[in-house]
């Protein structure tokens, strides 16, 4: 025999009801709380793309690179055009700096575009460079490598700059693309383009 | 204040961004409880090994020291790795 619930108390619910919100909500509680760890657990992710091969273009991302390492960052650096120049283990020793059409450097351009110039730039750098005790590119890509970061040659430019997988550091990562490198960028806490 | 074993790091000329650098790979071969000491000339190791103690989990900040002598000026860095 159903028994009428007295008027007013129809927002009331059954004992039964109250049974399943209280069981929905654990359900939900436990639901929350293992996308919050696994939100806690996962690394942080930084991805530069780094397009510049000049002497002071070099060190932005091998710079940032290597402290978001220092981090805990699970960092990539995906070289592109000029930036292969920082992966490749001879060049990188002998990145080149301009004076011209630069108005961050003293030398003025009519000068600056003379024969013989950019070596004397590139000197002056590097002196600097010396001098105030910072890193070399060819320590600062050690580094790097050393401390985790995924370096990274894009094919399309080594194939374009008809260079060979051997031309790099040990433990470059070659054979990747844009379409990659867009992956990776999707995923990433933070994205930078040099 | 007494520390346990104490590991030093001297990275005495070099700057930004080894000192940072290699601070966590000093730190990372510490046992539990171990203190690193960290040398640097760098200023701005100041701020920056300060920061990285701050967003490392289990890298307690002892204690930061300046002190200037016939090195010229040295900042020490005491950090502590927590049980």
């Amino acid at each position: 025999m159903s028994t009428e619930t007295p008027a007013g108390s129809e927002a009331s619910l059954s004992a039964e009801e109250v049974a399943e919100l209280r069981a929905r909500v654990d359900e939900l509680e436990a639901e929350l709380a293992d996308v919050q760890s696994q939100v806690d657990e996962r690394s942080e992710k930084m991805v530069i793309i780094a397009t510049k091969g000049t002497l002071d273009m070099a060190y932005p991302p091998l710079i940032l690179a290597s402290t978001a390492a220092a981090f805990g960052y699970d960092v990539t650096v995906f070289h592109t055009f000029w930036g292969l120049e920082i992966l490749h283990e001879e060049n990188s020793k002998e990145l080149q700096l301009s004076s011209v059409g630069n108005p961050n450097m003293p030398v003025p351009n009519a000068i600056a575009a003379l024969p013989g110039m950019d070596r004397m730039t590139t000197r002056l750098m590097r002196g600097r460079i010396e001098d105030n005790d910072v890193a070399t590119v060819e320590s600062l890509v050690q580094t790097s490598l050393e401390s985790g970061v995924d370096l990274q040659a894009c094919q399309m430019t080594i194939d374009l700059l008809e260079y060979d997988e051997d031309d790099f550091y040990d433990g470059v990562t070659t054979g990747v693309g844009a379409a990659s490198a867009f992956r990776e960028m999707a995923e990433a806490d933070i994205q930078l383009l040099v | 204040m007494s520390m346990e074993q104490t590991n030093t790091l001297d990275v005495k000329g070099q700057n930004c961004p080894m000192p940072v650098v290699k601070t966590k790979a000093a730190f990372d071969e510490l046992d539990e409880a171990e203190t690193l000491e960290v040398l640097a000339t760098d200023p701005g190791s100041m701020n920056d090994i300060e920061g990285w103690a701050a967003s490392t989990d289990g890298a307690e900040l002892v204690e930061q020291v300046e002190t200037t002598g016939g090195d010229g000026t040295v900042y020490k860095h005491y950090i502590r790795k927590a049980e």
